[in-house]
């Protein structure tokens, strides 16, 4: 615990935090010291200096912001004469700055205004005359952001946000004395390598970086707010969304810990899908191929009817459901006990089969639970930092900020990437290894610290079990052999394992370049392997961590929104779990595992699943092999699918249900780190739109099962009672973020797993695992590798990302990544439209030349539509997670 | 004190009687023997010998080298030794006599520092347009490389050190200690908070003493003839002899050497020659652009740190930049500020903003758009809140020139 001691401020004794910030002690203690520069998440600037004091016996003025707390201080801090300094300074200040409060986005939340309000500043009495230099034109190159040089006061915020929070280096300042701006860029913002985070636009104290997309909407006190969790990713970032009227204005980080107040261009600007005109708000029934409107009654009594005559007609197997990884927890666990309790099938899944499917598995099987180990925040304390097959930059942007401030204090950081990723250039090594050679890479790092006895041999004599058949296993992989099959180089390998191992604190990343593939499985127990040989999981800022994708997947795989398990991973096939849910939920229960996504999609297409209710998920585009999805939807007898939008897949459904979105609803979220967060209603729903939760019960209803919930938080309650994981997790409690397990209302929640080699199963488990090459190599025919994956400014298939403005300022359509040998050989130019083709399917597409791939690799975004990627991917299949293989596909590519 | 001894040489002792890329003729009038005197002692002892010379701080400020010196000496680990060539302040150009004319002996200076601080590596960081200053020090660099004074073991000692050139790129305000070591760093040249100073955490955060040229030059003779024999010249307080630079309305601008405590008077008249033309002397800038400007009645002031301390005055980096009864002090007040506005760094508000405040109400006052005693108070009023706010000396500066110019030039207005 920090000391406290007592200082003198003005002759009053008070008690301060000892090396602590001076300018924020005084202001904790009460003393509302003026300042514009200092910025409490970054270094200090001293630039205002409107935050003065006099130490006691001294002549000269100090500024508080950049003096720590220490023993014997007395100091002056709001005499006459200080003060006078600070009305002179604040008067010079007002006198570079442009004053047009009347139209500024900033005016009501600007701190100069607010200071010289404050400080009763007469602009009338010409103090001094304005020395604004009129000749500097605003920036408004940036798709995002405004800025304005006129009323910048250089205060070095926004730099410092930029490089010390976020690390991406983008603005500096420009030119000196009174010309003294912010520049990115060659003084474009637009042509700079800005990302739109808008983390300097957070920073800045007065209008000088504005919002473009909220300028003239509002002024700040006409402006609602409501705290909510982001509707992207699996961070969590937590967002103050700014409303008026129906209208979201602005949006700002909150400070929390799951985000610390960071946010990517997605969390701040991409909310706008929320109005599109292309929000359904009527059920839509199909009659001769086209929808007809139609009343809730009709589309849910004819929904109702339909699925229980295939029931009766063909049994409770032959219906299924797919769950939504962007749907609340409360709404997945409705969902899966629907499925379970009114189809009485266990088919039910969601899109984190085509995600972390394999880390659930492989995860499950050595160490007892499948999801990220530790913290957001643990990699800023990271000592060595192993990211392999997540480019975290562009999937999970603030987690990659806690990694790059790791960096920055001495980790080091090892990227294991096929593709030379953001990361990579902050890596001290990218190994870039050849697509689906990951099992082998692995392998030799553990053969080298092994055979360099670099491994814990305490913690795998006492935590561990098969170690021996395990080492049988690497032993095999020498760094010559690995060399040869991952193309990486010795050196390069040496170098990774011993870093690895030696580290104090050594944390893996990893995501879907590791678990989409037909070794997913595979590849997650190497990783596991990895971290229990060099004992490098159990404690703060080490484990391995899965980067979950979307917004809610952790939680509707902690709902049991899968095949295999209820909430909680309490599986279908053990019979007391069965017993209690049937009890609990007064219906009978399946005790066979159910279907997955793909395997649905496959039961359907063989006339085996007649029936299947998809709520908001789109496999149409973000399923393997798009084109046998297509052919197996059109068979099913029934498919309801209830959305925000009408996606591909809606298109295809015979009754389609108009929802609230995320922004629209209460509810829990649980983010990648497994902390349960809140969302609140930030705008009231479109007229005609129902909660799934709603519909879902309702929809029961109409099948004979009351479900009789009078809000989310009672579905929450159910779900604490039947699920031990989140027994804790109360409506009192959720509030503040508590990380799973928390077995009961008195438990703190669990930062980290495995807490001293105290795996979930008890011992972790050694799995000898080799090589594999991947389902479908280059040949002749197809001689080039295709990987896909995601990009920072889209999301998933893109039915938000794709109707924001701002985020399609960015990137509007897709195209493929090929190096410039390639490109070369093939004779395209950088833009020019190419035919991708695999074995599946084909697409036209705009080539982009680039020297993030290696020559004979290519790279697609899967997110676009019309050059989707997914026609051409492979839908083989991992044996034991059924994840099928996003990340390598042969694919042939052509001049068109 | 010996303040009648005109003759008085160290810094410039050689300048202009040796060919300055002449190692050999450095050697013959005695060069390089304080290194080897010194690498003889414990640098602790060569630490000692500097602090009781009570050499003071060339570059404007003063502060004592060896206390300074005693700062960093005990901190371990990897340690620097800049020397701060810098030089940019109008009116001065005193470090180039120096390194254009005796370069050896700021090379045999930095050894000695590098080896009294236990720094292994030094760097001279020059203004970037002293093309002659640039080359000359860096071919006497290899000459000394060359007869091992710097290498792994200096002159066969237990001490590596080696020495390099860096070039500053036209900002003034790198002349400010840390805003030189920012700008060595790669980084725009803004001078940093202090604490820490650089004797802490200076280059790349490693314990750093930055000294001037002129300082350093002086090392050489305070460690061969000894403390005692320093402070027999200059004055009580302030020892030795400075670099005085004369310009303006003198009859023969020029850098001259001369005790420390040598009064205005005998710089003008007697080393100078009086007022060009013998017209009438009206006062002169002394110390530089953050000097003051002194009349008749200083004329009789001993010239060092604390005499001109205790008038309100500053000794600065020399400069007596002199005026006659035909200059009016506005013309070189707006170009005080014009160079102030140009060269601060545009961190901290009151320097960023209030000198360009200064300039326009003097351009206001002067085309008489406001009354000049309206106009001056709004002046002195931005200049005394930037003299007590600014975060670097730069922006400390105006209060001085501005305020002590305005008896003369309510002098010159009711003359018109």
């Amino acid at each position: 615990m920090s000391e406290r001691i007592k200082v003198i401020v003005d002759g009053k004794e008070v008690m301060l935090e000892k090396d602590a910030n001076l300018l924020s002690e005084l202001r904790k203690a009460g003393y509302d010291v003026p300042g514009l520069c200092y910025y409490e998440k970054v270094s200090h600037t001293g630039s205002c200096r409107l935050c003065v004091f006099r130490r006691k016996g001294s002549a000269k003025l100090e500024t508080s912001c950049t003096v720590a707390v220490c023993e014997n201080m007395d100091i002056e801090l709001f005499t006459a004469d200080i003060e006078e300094h600070r009305k002179n300074l604040l008067q010079l200040i007002l006198a570079s700055h442009k004053h047009d409060c009347m139209t500024c986005e900033k005016s009501g939340a600007c701190e100069l205004e607010a200071l010289a309000y404050r400080y009763g500043l007469d602009l009338d009495s010409e103090i001094f005359p304005s020395i604004v230099d009129k000749t500097l034109k605003k920036d408004k190159s940036s798709p995002v952001l405004c800025y304005d040089p006129q009323k910048c006061i250089a205060c070095y915020r926004c730099v410092k946000a930029c490089d010390e929070i976020q690390e991406k280096h983008i603005i500096d300042m420009d030119g000196r004395s009174f010309h003294t701006v912010v520049s990115a860029g060659y003084n474009e913002w637009g042509g700079s390598d800005c990302d739109g985070c808008g983390e300097c636009l957070q920073a800045c104290p007065v209008g000088a970086i504005t919002s473009k997309t909220a300028a003239g909407k509002g002024r700040h006190w006409e402006l609602g707010s409501v705290i909510t969790t982001c509707e992207y990713c699996g961070v969590g970032c937590q967002l103050k969304i700014y409303t008026k009227g129906d209208e979201i204005i602005k949006v700002e980080g909150v400070d929390a810990p799951a985000n610390r107040g960071r946010l990517c261009v997605k969390g701040r600007f991409g909310h706008d899908y929320i109005r599109s005109p292309e929000r359904i708000t009527k059920p839509l029934i199909k009659e001769n191929g086209a929808f007809r409107e139609a009343s809730w009654d009709e589309a849910l009594d004819l929904a109702a009817k339909k699925f229980m005559d295939i029931k009766e007609k063909n049994g409770a197997n032959a219906l299924g459901g797919l769950a939504s990884a962007r749907c609340t927890n409360e709404e997945n666990y409705i969902f899966q006990k629907f499925i379970r309790s009114v189809f009485g099938t266990n088919n039910v899944d969601h899109c984190a089969r085509l995600c972390h499917a394999s880390t659930v598995a492989g995860l499950a099987i050595t160490f007892g639970s499948g999801a990220m180990t530790n913290t957001n925040t643990g990699f800023e304390d990271s000592d060595c930092i192993f990211i392999i097959g997540s480019n975290t930059t562009e999937t999970h942007p603030v987690i990659s900020t806690f990694v790059k401030n790791a960096v920055r204090k001495g980790a080091v950081l090892i990227v294991a990437d096929p593709r030379r990723i953001d990361l990579a250039r902050r890596a001290k090594v990218h190994l870039q290894q050849r697509n689906g050679s990951d099992v082998a890479l692995v392998n030799g790092l553990m053969h080298i610290i092994y055979k360099e006895n670099l491994h814990n041999k305490e913690f795998i004599e006492a935590h561990t079990e098969g170690f021996k058949e395990f080492a049988e296993v690497i032993e095999k992989y020498t760094p010559e052999k690995v060399s040869k099959l991952t193309g990486i180089s010795e050196e390069k390998l040496y170098f990774a394992a011993r870093a690895y191992a030696k580290a104090k604190n050594a944390s893996i990343i990893f995501s879907m370049g590791i678990t989409q593939h037909t070794t997913g499985v595979d590849n997650v127990m190497s990783l596991a392997n990895l971290a229990m040989i060099a004992g490098q999981i159990g404690r703060h800022a080490t484990g391995v961590n899965p980067l979950r994708g979307q917004n809610n997947v952790q939680g509707a795989c902690d709902m049991g929104a899968l095949p295999n398990v209820y909430s909680g991973y309490q599986k279908v096939v053990d019979a007391p779990v069965k017993e209690k849910f049937e009890k609990a939920w007064n219906a009978k229960m399946d005790d066979k595992v159910g279907l997955t996504v793909v395997e649905m999609m496959n039961a359907a297409g063989e006339g085996k699943l007649k029936g299947l209710y998809i709520m908001g998920e789109n496999p149409m585009v973000s399923d393997p092999n798009l084109h046998h999805v297509e052919e197996s939807l059109k068979k099913l007898e029934l498919l309801v699918v209830q959305d925000i939008f009408l996606t591909e897949t809606a298109k295809l459904a015979h009754i389609v249900l108009p929802v609230t979105a995320t922004l629209e609803k209460d509810g829990t979220f649980t983010n990648t780190e497994r902390r349960v967060q809140v969302i609140r209603k930030v705008l009231e729903p479109l007229d005609g739109t129902r909660n799934d939760w709603e519909i879902v019960a309702d929809l029961a209803g109409r099948m004979g099962y009351k479900m009789g919930y009078g809000n989310v938080w009672d579905i929450l309650k159910e779900i604490n009672a039947l699920t031990p994981i989140y027994g804790g997790m109360t409506p009192e409690r959720v509030p503040s973020g508590l990380h799973w397990p928390c077995p009961n209302a008195e438990h703190p929640g669990t930062p980290f797993l495995h807490k001293d080699g105290n795996f979930s199963k008890g011992k972790g488990t050694f799995k000898p695992i080799e090589f594999k090459e991947p389902a479908e190599l280059p040949d002749g025919k197809y001689p080039y590798t295709l990987s896909t994956g995601r990009i920072l400014c889209h999301y998933h298939t893109g039915t938000m990302s794709r109707k924001v403005d701002a985020l399609n300022a960015y990137v509007k359509e897709g195209y493929v990544e090929i190096s410039a040998s390639d490109a070369a050989k093939l004779g395209i130019q950088n833009g020019a439209k190419v035919k991708v083709a695999s074995r599946r399917g084909e697409i036209i597409i705009t080539a982009k030349i680039t020297d993030r791939v290696v020559p004979g690799s290519v790279f697609i975004p899967f997110h676009f539509v019309e050059t989707a990627a997914n026609r051409l991917t492979n839908d083989a299949l991992d044996p034991i997670a059924k994840i099928p293989e996003f990340k390598v596909a042969a694919c042939n590519i052509e001049k068109v | 004190m010996n303040t009648s001894d005109k003759k008085a040489r160290i810094v410039l002792e050689n300048a202009g009687r040796i060919d300055p890329l002449s190692i050999k003729e450095y050697m013959n009038s005695g060069g390089y023997e304080a290194l080897k005197k010194a690498l003889s002692m414990q640098s602790s002892a060569v630490v000692d010998e500097v602090k009781r010379s009570g050499l003071r701080g060339r570059g404007g400020a003063g502060f004592p080298t060896g206390l300074k010196w005693s700062f960093t000496a005990p901190l371990q680990g990897q340690k620097y030794i800049l020397c701060n060539a810098d030089e940019g302040e109008p009116g001065t150009f005193k470090d180039r006599l120096v390194m254009e004319g005796d370069p050896h002996k700021l090379i045999e200076g930095m050894i000695i520092a590098g080896y009294a601080i236990g720094a292994s590596e030094g760097f001279i960081y020059i203004r970037g347009e002293y093309y002659a200053s640039i080359e000359k020090i860096e071919k006497a660099i290899a000459a000394a490389e060359a007869e091992g004074l710097l290498c792994e073991k200096v002159l066969g000692k237990e001490f590596a050190f080696k020495l390099s050139v860096r070039k500053g790129a036209g900002a003034y305000v790198c002349g400010e200690e840390t805003a030189l070591i920012e700008s060595m760093e790669g980084k725009r040249g803004n001078p940093r908070v202090k604490p820490p100073f650089p004797g802490v955490s200076g280059l790349w955060g490693r314990p750093t003493v930055v000294n001037n040229v002129e300082t350093l030059a002086n090392i050489p003779y305070i460690i061969k003839n000894g403390a005692d024999a320093f402070r027999k010249i200059g004055t009580e307080k302030s020892p030795g002899t400075k670099v005085f630079l004369l310009s303006g309305k003198v009859k023969e601008p020029k850098a001259i050497e001369a005790p420390m405590g040598t009064t205005l008077r005998q710089l003008i008249y007697d080393l100078g020659g009086g007022l060009a033309g013998g017209i009438k002397f009206k006062c002169a800038l002394v110390g530089g652009a953050a000097g003051a400007f002194l009349g008749e009645d200083m004329l009789d002031v001993p010239m060092d740190y604390d005499n001109l301390l205790a008038k309100g005055a500053v000794l600065g980096s020399g400069v007596v930049m002199v005026l006659s009864e035909k200059e009016e002090v506005m013309p070189v007040l707006k170009n005080l500020m014009e160079f102030f506005v140009h060269e601060s760094c545009g961190q901290c508000a009151p320097c960023r903003t209030g000198n360009k405040m200064i300039l326009d109400l003097l351009g206001r006052i002067e085309a008489g758009k406001i009354a000049a005693e309206k106009g001056f108070e709004m002046i002195l009023k931005a200049a005394s809140t930037m003299k007590e706010t600014s975060l670097c000396a730069l922006g400390q500066s105006p209060i001085l020139p501005i305020s002590s110019a305005l008896k003369y030039y309510s002098r010159e207005l009711t003359i018109k």
